[in-house]
């Protein structure tokens, strides 16, 4: 319990306190993991809408003349396709291929670049970005100056819409416009982490307990819920989304974490590229794939997977899926068995479990 | 929720029901409650012997495992199986329907070590 006091906090403790969240030390910051329960909010997620403070979450801004030149060489990704309000997402790369961070770029405009990145990451993303700017761009690390608000669920737009007059329904998906919520100033982007529609809001944190009360008040009648880091990673692995240190780390490639598609070649050159190509010449050696329990039992993170008695590879994220009722996870195995329909076995407290790798995501919304 | 004052409890959480040489084993209302939602209980067999401090099972949340400690020493002779099919239920009765597994007590005295309600409840703080 020690230690509690240097946790960084965001602008919505008091708020979570109020609201007897239960809190954890996330990657040094002081983060609700849960409200009500795990269960609940991952289904009003689902089901309704749910709110969730996600303001730990780091800004870096590139601006200037070559700002996407720099965008560009710092990222896998494409940013030139990218057209003003536009988000994509992306992979921050060492030399040597392996993930600095997951991100996404929103383009704000053709000479300011808009980063969201991992809470963790922040200082080292930044420092990464600024050792690669040879370009006539400046690199500004502006996370104090945001909280992050994300409405998720199939009543958010309903919900959010309540607070602001930008025509929500006219941003796409992955889109964003720089509007207001409850008169104060606000970037709205049509992203998420859950899986399903939703939006995320980045405004001054001086206004965020206000915006925050203000969007449980307008969510109410849907039977909107608080929702803590706990269904946020619930939600996000029935949907296949990485999480940084889990299925992406310094250690493991876009390719490898089944990430090929935020990694353009058809680009010129940029951070990682050269080792990634010779991955690809040399062949992928394991992939991430997807799996679920056959016999009772929840594999967890970086429990060993066997094939056939012998080690062969780890689970990157393992759990309870309550969307489908099943215990899920995505496990690092030999490219040659990182297809669906091979039998594997998670190690569980020593004792082999059966498990079948299978297709991904694990859960898709219906689209309106 | 109320602890039974026949109940005798452990610092890392369990409960003791003991009646004529035998003792039926839980987790308490205090230790679902840090847990969150319970998706999952493994047990031990039918048989099992088990010294105080061994391993009885597991019990995970949606997030996390935490093993169960057998309270006291003895041989398991009835397991929950209600926990297989829904282990939500210790969240909502841990002191009752809920109880993990039975044992014949190998050690009875061992049950004098354990805490009262009183001051199990003053250990955990919510009186």
């Amino acid at each position: 319990m020690a230690a509690v006091n240097e946790l960084k906090r965001t602008a919505l403790f008091d708020t979570h306190s109020a609201l007897k969240s239960r809190m954890v030390d996330f990657g040094g910051w002081s983060m609700p993991v849960q409200y009500s329960g795990i269960l609940e909010e991952h289904m009003a997620v689902r089901n309704a809408v749910g709110l969730f403070d996600v303001s730990h979450m780091g800004e870096i801004e590139i601006r200037g003349p070559e700002a996407l030149q720099l965008v560009d060489y710092v990222s896998s990704n494409n940013p030139s396709k990218l057209r003003v309000g536009q988000a994509q997402y992306s992979g921050l790369l060492y030399e040597h291929g392996g993930f600095v961070d997951d991100i996404l770029v929103h383009k704000v405009s053709d000479t300011h670049f808009f980063l969201c990145v991992n809470a963790s990451n922040q200082e080292k993303d930044f420092e990464h970005i600024r050792s690669h700017n040879r370009f006539n761009a400046e690199v500004e690390f502006s996370s104090d100056r945001y909280a992050q608000i994300a409405v998720q669920g199939p009543r958010a737009l309903e919900t959010l819409q309540k607070l602001t007059r930008a025509r929500l329904s006219e941003v796409k998906y992955y889109w964003f416009v720089d509007d207001a919520v409850s008169g104060v100033p606000a970037r709205i982007a049509h992203t998420g982490y859950t899986g399903e529609d939703g939006f995320e809001i980045y405004i001054d944190p001086s206004e965020a307990a206000r915006i925050w009360n203000e969007l449980l008040s307008a969510g109410a009648e849907f039977g909107i819920k608080p929702c803590g880091l706990g269904a946020r990673n619930t939600l996000r692995l029935e949907a296949k989304m990485a999480l940084y240190g889990h299925e992406i780390t310094a250690s493991l490639n876009p390719l490898e974490a089944d990430l090929a598609w935020i990694v353009k070649f058809d680009k010129g050159d940029f951070v990682g590229r050269a080792a990634l190509e010779k991955t690809l010449q040399q062949g992928l050696t394991r992939k991430l794939v997807g799996f679920e329990m056959k016999e009772r039992g929840i594999a967890r993170d970086n429990y060993e997977v066997w094939l056939n008695g012998k080690p062969a590879g780890w689970v990157s994220s393992g759990g309870p899926s309550p969307t489908l009722g099943k215990n899920i996870g995505l496990c690092y195995l030999p490219i040659e068995k990182a297809v669906p329909g091979v039998s594997i076995q998670i190690l569980i407290r020593n004792a082999p479990a059966e498990a079948a790798t299978v297709p991904t995501p694990f859960y898709r919304r219906t689209r309106a | 929720m109320s602890y039974p004052e026949t109940y005798k409890y452990t610092k890392e959480h369990e409960w003791v029901n003991a009646e004529d040489g035998s003792g039926t084993i839980g987790i308490t209302d205090h230790a679902q409650h840090e847990l969150g939602d319970i998706v999952f209980v493994d047990l031990p067999k039918v048989g099992t012997k088990l010294q105080k401090g061994d391993t009885l099972g597991s019990v995970e949340s949606v997030k996390a495992v935490s093993d169960i400690y057998c309270p006291v020493s003895g041989e398991v002779t009835a397991v929950n199986e209600l926990l297989t099919t829904s282990p939500e239920k210790l969240n909502s009765d841990p002191h009752g329907e809920a109880w993990l597994a039975k044992v014949t007590l190998t050690s009875p005295g061992e049950i004098n070590e354990l805490l009262s309600a009183a001051d199990y409840q003053k250990y955990v703080g919510d009186e």
